[in-house]
């Protein structure tokens, strides 16, 4: 009976365990009420987190799809369920659907390539599931280089785990900037697209790119500077979703459903689209 | 094909609702027709269509989807849909018939909807030619013919009597629970009937309204028009159009916490409201003319490019009816590029 009403009836889902990472993103970790990962998933894809009575929305992924035992979502607070979710402890229970949307294409155009993955402040979230399937598969790509661009050290996502596992790894590059210098800082301090330009990367790789809208603007221009080509650089969209499957119409673009179609798209499909995301 | 006599049709009704429940077009005290459950002294409208339109049957406007218990921490859900039961649709214009295969292209497509898939599954279709299309009708523009053959079973109207035919196992299941109600007759009974309609429908205003220079590949042809503007200029945004529509399928889920429990229920959006996209992080469609660009392309350009062509209109004119500024997709047409000699 209850087979039949799918896709739009969740499982249920507990919170084992809930890491404030910055002043307002929190990575919570997700289980079945048995201890499992709720489902498999692949590398940028998406999932339905909802609180009944308060509400549902998409997130995507942040554990790596290599982690079977739990599934792990960075999410900012911005908004309504996210709000909630921040104020919730551990032993919360959650509802869970996905996995939804195109994944980035590790098993196919990013193999034997260098790979360049940039983020904007919570855009890490989205790319970290992408690093570390890549990590985990090491040898089917060539070097990796992760920038990443935050307002100050404590908005940055990750770090403890970028300094002290990515960084330490052979063929790895972590570059990482803050948008000013604060005491706790000995960094680089300047702005992202800044930072491309002066780090000036090769064009032998592809690019990954995630962030706010002006963050991916501006790196994108950055990256057209060094050479980069519309083909070789990737993104992921947000838009408002309901039903996560192409149906409730809310995330259309042009012919295109960003929660199935995308989010992940190649700056030359996006170019296909109207301007409207 | 078979016949009954127009004075045994109540009785026919009787027949069926016996065993499942029956639907039809009845006028309401103002005259407007709707589809209502049909019971003892409920009157078949004579109106060409209804208000609203029989998307409802599948897609209901609002429906319960599941729900929740919620004390504490603790979460239960319950699924709480239950569609097993048979039921009939009489009196389905062509135009709206051909509106469930639009809204099949989206529900039944991978992953299939279950809540409309039962509803499909379940409902059984008789549809009715039209005796007397009207100046707003333009089916013909997506090659709909209003006295074709169409749903489970086709009924065509004559002076005094109904012509019906099965085409379906499931239509064929409806005739012969009215059977005692029918008699054969021969295959081309309703040919009289049929060249009537025909003649009044190649006169109406809309005939020669084309859809050609619309369809998938348009998008950059009709995005930046500038026609936009004056086009959407004096739009509401009441959405009217869309919850007329027959094939808008856009919807939204929400939760409704009853104090004992949480239903979590879906229920018609419209592209038109500025809500349906806004995010905390921004809103992509900024004005009206976004939203109102955004149903017409949708309608002519992005649903085609997705299910081979086929346009998101049945031309049932619905929005020419009920816009309160009477704007329309076929001012629309016209003014991006449909042709049509008035
Ligand atoms: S757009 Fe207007 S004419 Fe076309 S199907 Fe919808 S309501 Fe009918
Ligand atoms: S086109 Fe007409 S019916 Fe549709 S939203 Fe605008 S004013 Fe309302
Ligand atoms: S979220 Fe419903 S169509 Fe994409």
């Amino acid at each position: 009976m209850s087979e039949i009403f799918e896709p739009l009836v969740p499982k249920l889902g507990v919170i084992t365990e809930i890491r404030a990472e910055t002043p307002d993103i929190k990575t919570f970790r997700v289980v079945t009420p048995d201890g499992e990962k709720p489902f498999e998933h692949k590398p940028g894809q998406c999932a339905m987190l909802s609180i009944p009575g308060v509400g549902e929305a998409m997130f995507s992924i942040t554990s790596s799809p290599t982690v079977k035992e739990y599934m792990e979502f960075s999410i900012k607070k911005c908004g309504c369920v996210t709000e909630w979710l921040h104020q919730a402890e551990p032993g919360q229970m959650v509802t869970i659907r996905g996995p939804y949307g195109k994944p980035f294409p590790v098993d196919t155009e990013f193999v034997g390539k260098n790979l360049l993955f940039i983020a904007g402040g919570v855009g890490l979230a989205p790319l970290h599931s992408v690093i570390n399937y890549c990590r985990a598969n090491r040898d089917k790509y060539g070097r990796i280089d992760v920038v990443v661009g935050s307002r100050t050290k404590s908005d940055t996502l990750d770090y403890d785990e970028m300094v002290n596992e990515w960084a330490k790894e052979d063929n790895f590059g972590l570059h990482l900037t803050t948008d000013r210098s604060t005491p706790d800082w000995d960094g680089h301090v300047g702005f992202l697209p800044a930072f491309l330009t002066e780090i000036g990367f090769d064009t032998d790789r592809i690019a990954i790119l995630c962030g706010p809208p002006i963050a991916i603007k501006l790196s994108l221009a950055a990256l057209y500077e060094l050479g980069f080509d519309k083909t070789q650089v990737y993104t992921t969209l947000e838009m408002r979703m309901k039903c996560g499957i192409g149906k409730c119409g809310r995330c259309n673009v042009g012919t295109k459903y960003v929660c199935k179609d995308g989010p992940v798209f190649r700056f030359d499909e996006l170019d296909e689209l109207p301007d409207e995301y | 094909m078979r016949k009954s006599l127009l004075t045994s049709v109540d009785s026919i009704f009787s027949k069926i609702s016996e065993s499942m429940a029956l639907f039809l077009p009845v006028d309401d005290p103002t005259g407007r027709a709707n589809y209502t459950r049909w019971e003892e002294g409920k009157k078949w409208s004579e109106a060409l269509n209804t208000v609203k339109s029989p998307k409802d049957f599948f897609f209901p406007q609002v429906e319960d989807l599941m729900k929740f218990k919620v004390s504490g921490k603790n979460i239960e859900l319950k699924n709480t849909a239950k569609i097993d039961e048979d039921f009939v649709v009489f009196g389905v214009r062509p135009c709206d018939v051909r509106s469930f295969d639009v809204l099949d292209n989206v529900f039944l497509s991978e992953p299939r909807d279950g809540y409309y898939a039962a509803r499909r599954k379940h409902g059984i279709i008789v549809s009715v030619a039209c005796s007397k299309p009207s100046e707003t009708c333009f089916c013909h523009t997506f090659g709909i013919d209003p006295a074709g053959e169409y749903g489970d079973v086709t009924v065509w109207k004559g002076e005094n009597e109904l012509f019906w035919k099965a085409n379906t196992e499931k239509g064929e299941k409806v005739m012969e629970l009215i059977s005692e109600f029918t008699e054969s007759c021969d295959d081309n009974a309703a040919d009289d009937i049929k060249a009537k309609i025909e003649k009044i429908a190649e006169k109406l205003p809309l005939r020669n309204l084309s859809a050609e220079n619309f369809g998938g590949d348009k998008t950059d042809e009709y995005f930046d028009r500038p026609e936009w503007k004056s086009l959407s200029e004096s739009c509401l945004g009441c959405g009217t159009c869309t919850f007329v529509c027959p094939t808008c399928q856009c919807y939204d889920i929400k939760d409704f916490n009853t104090g004992k429990d949480v239903i979590r229920f879906r229920c018609w959006d419209s592209c038109m409201y500025s809500e349906f996209t806004q995010m905390s992080a921004g809103q992509p469609r900024l004005t009206q003319l976004e939203r109102f660009r955004q149903r017409f392309m949708h309608k002519l350009v992005y649903y085609p490019a997705n299910y081979d062509g086929m346009f998101s209109c049945v031309g049932c004119g619905r929005c020419l009816k009920s816009c309160p500024i009477h704007m329309n997709i076929v001012k629309v047409m016209k003014t991006l590029g449909g042709k049509a000699d008035e």
